[in-house]
């Protein structure tokens, strides 16, 4: 049933747009940081061990009901509120019915025909400055689904799972789901264009605080629709929409903009030959590149949704929407305007960190006592380095706090840039905080003008050519002796601090 | 009997599979005839309804019913896995499904 991974045709790129207009959509699961789940007590936690965060609820077991978590509907009106949605004036849980393991129940509880957000916009900033509209078509609350680890077979992969085990820790973690109207006119910018929707729905939810909002850990889910329409001439109707894939697992800002692109040709490439493409679900595969089908989506997608009739309706006073409004907090373009004058970085550094997905990371290292120009030095360097070399976005690596301690050393004279760098690794490798690492690896600069002097006078003793040509007032030849001295020192000395003791013992010795 | 079959064999054959329920053609016919009274008697209540009664799924006129976001109970693994068939790791094992999450 599934195609190999990687077997598929692609059409080069800038060719589909000869024949071709591709629409996008949007699904977009947030799970909320709430200290509940949505239905039950029990804590929404992540990294717990497994089945240990679970209500009777969670589990379905027979007999225990549901109760709706205050804070995840404040949440999600909030949210609502920062899409430029309406809020639904009455508003309604529906069962979702379907049979998997990964909720107990054989239904998930969700919103159907009465979602608490509908009929919104989102600004959404690309690199180059421009502006694209992407149209909200309603943002709904539901509760996350249990953790399905497939077991045995010679791939690990799902064909060859000998069984499964389920954890329902996530299961009824509070989610929303953002949902957007289909997306036309994207033209070229198609992947860059999903890429910083993504990137913008990010920024909200963080902004908003209402979620962890790590697409590494799963706190951010995006599900990407793309199609393709035959292009229409000027003047003409446009043509109706093409079938549409829905590509899952995409978990990192840089695998949207892959898939969405990949699909594009891939879906062209078939089309060209005559083909059709097939309604269905597509796995993204993050080492490869590439999607595999997935279930076919059909007439078999019959979730029989009505109304829970466990849990009564959401009828949001016009007194909380006004409450929840008054406190949004500025949109992400206006906050990053004020925060490049806060910063005074130009246009074009301040481009670099958007564009480097490092605009939280670098507001939190600076707000952490850094300044903005060297929380911007390591960020967009040496992390941003590591973080390319590894394939992962820098903010998984170490925290703006590990960041503001490293910067901290560096300004004391405790660390050389060099010596910082060491520690940065040692940083991400897990070794522990900046602190701790220096303890670990003995990388603290030799601060101890005892130990430096003694290292200058030898290396002065063995040079004595050098020596009498600094007394001559030759300064420049102090650098072979600086250069023994770093070695002798492991390069763990300040150099400045070096050149300095060297001249003053020159004239001493 | 209703005077026209308002569920066909095709829809209960259909419902009986997504339910994952194993029906034989007799109990289909069977089924398609019972459920089709009940619709049927059904659209009798609907006639009655106007446009000015509006759609309800629960009986009691309540709304805004919450909870505030605090960590109450859980069941420890052991409670939680104590009726699972089967279990490995602390967690629930079930059989290897050719499919995925929804």
């Amino acid at each position: 049933m599934a195609t190999a991974h990687g077997s598929a045709e692609l059409m080069d790129f800038d060719e589909v747009f000869e024949t071709y207009e591709p629409v996008l959509g949007f699904e977009v699961h947030v799970e909320l940081s709430t200290k509940t789940k949505m239905f039950s007590a029990a804590p929404n936690e992540f990294g717990s061990a497994p089945n240990t965060n679970i209500a009777p609820v969670d589990l379905g077991l027979p007999g225990s009901l549901p109760t709706v978590n205050e804070t995840a509907v404040r949440y999600s009106i909030s949210l609502g509120l920062a899409l430029g949605c309406q809020i639904a004036k009455s508003s309604r849980f529906a069962r979702k019915n379907y049979f998997y393991p990964d909720l107990g129940k054989n239904y998930q509880i969700s919103q159907f025909d009465e979602p608490i957000a509908f009929e919104g916009s989102v600004e959404v900033e690309l690199e180059d400055g421009t502006t694209v509209t992407v149209p909200i078509e309603r943002a709904h609350m539901e509760e996350d689904a249990g953790k399905l680890t497939h077991m045995g077979g010679s791939t690990g992969r799902i064909q060859g799972a000998e069984y499964s085990l389920v954890d329902y820790n996530r299961a009824g973690v509070p989610l929303v789901e953002i949902v957007t109207k289909p997306i036309y006119g994207a033209e070229k910018r198609a992947p860059e264009i999903a890429k910083a929707y993504v990137a913008t729905i990010r920024d909200i939810v963080r902004s908003l605080g209402i979620s962890e909002a790590r697409m590494e850990r799963g706190n951010l889910r995006c599900d990407a629709n793309v199609s393709l329409r035959p292009r229409s001439k000027a003047g003409e109707e446009p043509a109706p929409l093409g079938t549409r894939t829905e590509t899952k697992n995409v978990n990192s800002l840089r695998s949207v903009e892959r898939a969405v692109r990949y699909e594009i040709q891939r879906q062209a490439a078939i089309l060209a030959k005559g083909g059709t493409i097939t309604q269905e679900t597509r796995h993204w595969h993050e080492d490869t590149g590439t999607t595999s089908a997935g279930r076919p989506k059909s007439d078999a997608d019959d979730y029989r949704y009505f109304p829970e009739p466990d849990l009564l309706p959401v009828v949001p006073s016009a007194e909380l929407i006004n409450e929840l409004r008054a406190a949004l907090p500025e949109s992400p373009a206006i906050f990053r305007r004020r925060l490049q004058a806060d910063y005074g970085f130009t246009d074009s550094e301040f481009r670099d960190i958007l564009n480097a997905n490092i605009l939280v990371e670098m507001e939190e290292t600076v707000k952490a006592g850094a300044s903005p120009a060297q929380a911007r030095k390591w960020w967009l360097g040496e992390i941003l380095r590591i973080a390319n070399a590894q394939g992962v976005e820098p903010g998984t690596l170490v925290t703006p706090f590990n960041v503001s301690e490293l910067i901290a050393l560096v300004e004391s004279g405790q660390l050389t840039d060099r010596l910082a760098r060491q520690v940065l690794e040692g940083v991400v490798a897990g070794e522990g905080s900046p602190d701790e690492v220096v303890k670990a690896r003995g990388l603290a600069v030799v601060s101890d003008d005892t130990a430096l002097i003694a290292a200058i006078d030898t290396a002065l003793e063995s040079q004595p050519d050098v020596l009498a040509k600094i007394r001559d007032g030759k300064v420049q030849a102090a650098g072979a002796v600086i250069g023994a001295v770093m070695k002798a020192m492991k390069g763990q000395a300040d150099a400045a601090r070096v050149r300095e003791l060297v001249l003053e013992r020159s004239s001493k010795l | 009997m209703p005077e026209q079959q308002v569920i066909s064999a095709e829809q209960v054959q259909h419902l009986a599979g997504l339910a994952r329920i194993a029906l034989t053609p007799d109990e289909i016919q069977h089924l398609a005839v019972e459920l089709g009274t009940i619709v049927d008697n059904i659209r009798k209540v609907s006639e009655v309804a106007t446009a000015d009664v509006p759609a309800t799924s629960h009986p009691i006129p309540l709304t805004n019913v919450f909870r505030p976001d605090v960590v109450g109970e859980v069941l420890t693994n052991e409670q939680a896995l104590s009726g699972a068939p089967e279990s490995a790791d602390g967690r629930f094992k079930v059989s290897a499904i050719l499919g995925e999450e929804q």
